[in-house]
């Protein structure tokens, strides 16, 4: 009993093993497969050495870095961390409120980082971050059509999914919550009905604040989870990193494994056959 | 002049685009650089023959830590 105890509670290399999952559990985005299904967002995190630390720790092989006008006095390695990592990077189009300027920071991303893939943002609300879903639609197809592998941030919208996949995007990465809230899943049968009504794969992007939020994002079928400032505003942001890296791993388990229905009444788990009668009292 | 990432820079007459960013310390090979002029992207390889007109808008764009 004591054997069996230690090795439930084992160590944590019992349940993350080195980062890698079977070779058929992989999840493949555009041709390209990952073994990690954990993608981190470069943003808010306070050195570029905890940067590269949190990547090792989250075990990514894709992270988001945006566009912003050169600093001569401060030219970044943020390029060359990514790199030095193994990692490949995914533009993003954050801070785009039209199609027009998402349309040209996704070309001129390209240009940069010679990738054709893009997490396309365009942004509707400067106090929400909302997604603004008419012109997100217009920037995803005429980027598809300019032969981008286009990964847009939705609402969590199962009707605008499959309409961004029906325009040939990628995948979808639907919000739990307002980017940066840390406010978790507020629609879960929202994410469920992304899950059915689209094929390509689901990332759920935005709103994720700990562990449990990236491991019920997985047990909804999301085949992927975006992380952010989660990661860097954490207290201690390789902790969560590798917090999140176990989570979205018991995720994927615990969807693969088939919950059991949730019930208004107990089941008994103790059968009553062979129950003594001690009796009357 | 031309607006330089938002500020007013003085060029040359017919300066081209590589001779700038050389100014900025931008070299042709930089990684993880690119720029548009007016709205429009131009691509690496015509950085050197591109002559930078009055009034030029210019965005020399690079990575930056970002979700």
């Amino acid at each position: 009993m004591m054997q069996a105890m230690s090795e439930t509670t084992g160590t944590p290399s019992t349940l993350a093993g080195n980062g890698a999952a079977p070779a058929e559990d992989q999840i493949t985005i555009a041709g390209r497969s990952m073994r990690s299904r954990l993608l981190l967002g470069t943003g808010g995190f306070p050195s570029l050495e905890l940067l590269s630390a949190a990547i090792t720790a989250a075990g990514s092989e894709l992270v988001t870095v945006a566009l912003r006008r050169i600093d001569p006095g401060a030219r970044g390695s943020l390029v060359d961390v990514c790199s030095q990592a193994g990692v490949e990077l995914l533009p993003n189009t954050a801070g785009c409120y039209t199609a027009r300027d998402a349309v040209l920071t996704a070309k001129l991303a390209r240009e940069a980082f010679e990738t054709n893939w893009v997490k396309l943002e365009v942004i509707g609300d400067e106090d929400t971050l909302l997604p603004d879903a008419p012109e997100l639609l217009r920037a995803a197809e005429e980027l598809v059509d300019e032969g981008f592998v286009v990964l847009p941030y939705t609402s969590d919208d199962p009707v605008l999914a499959r309409r961004l996949q029906d325009v040939g995007c990628a995948a979808v990465m639907p919000l739990g919550s307002p980017i940066g809230s840390g406010m978790g899943i507020r629609n879960p049968y929202n994410i469920a009905l992304i899950r059915e009504a689209v094929e390509v794969p689901v990332v759920l992007d935005a709103g994720v604040g700990t562990a449990s939020d990236a491991a019920l994002a997985m047990e909804l079928g999301c085949d992927a989870v975006m992380a952010a400032s989660a990661i860097a505003r954490a207290q201690d942001p390789v902790r969560m990193a590798r917090a999140m890296r176990a989570a979205v791993q018991a995720g994927r388990l615990a969807r693969g494994a088939g919950r059991i229905p949730r019930r208004l009444y107990a089941t008994a788990s103790t059968p009553d056959e062979g129950l003594p009668d001690f009796g009357p009292s | 002049m031309i607006l330089l990432n938002g500020e007013s820079f003085a060029v040359q007459p017919g300066e081209t685009l590589a001779a700038v960013l050389e100014r900025l310390g931008v070299s042709p090979h930089a990684r993880g650089v690119a720029v548009a002029v007016d709205g429009e992207v131009v691509p690496r390889a015509c950085w050197e023959l591109f002559a930078l007109a009055e009034d030029a808008r210019v965005e020399v764009l690079t990575a930056m830590q970002g979700g």
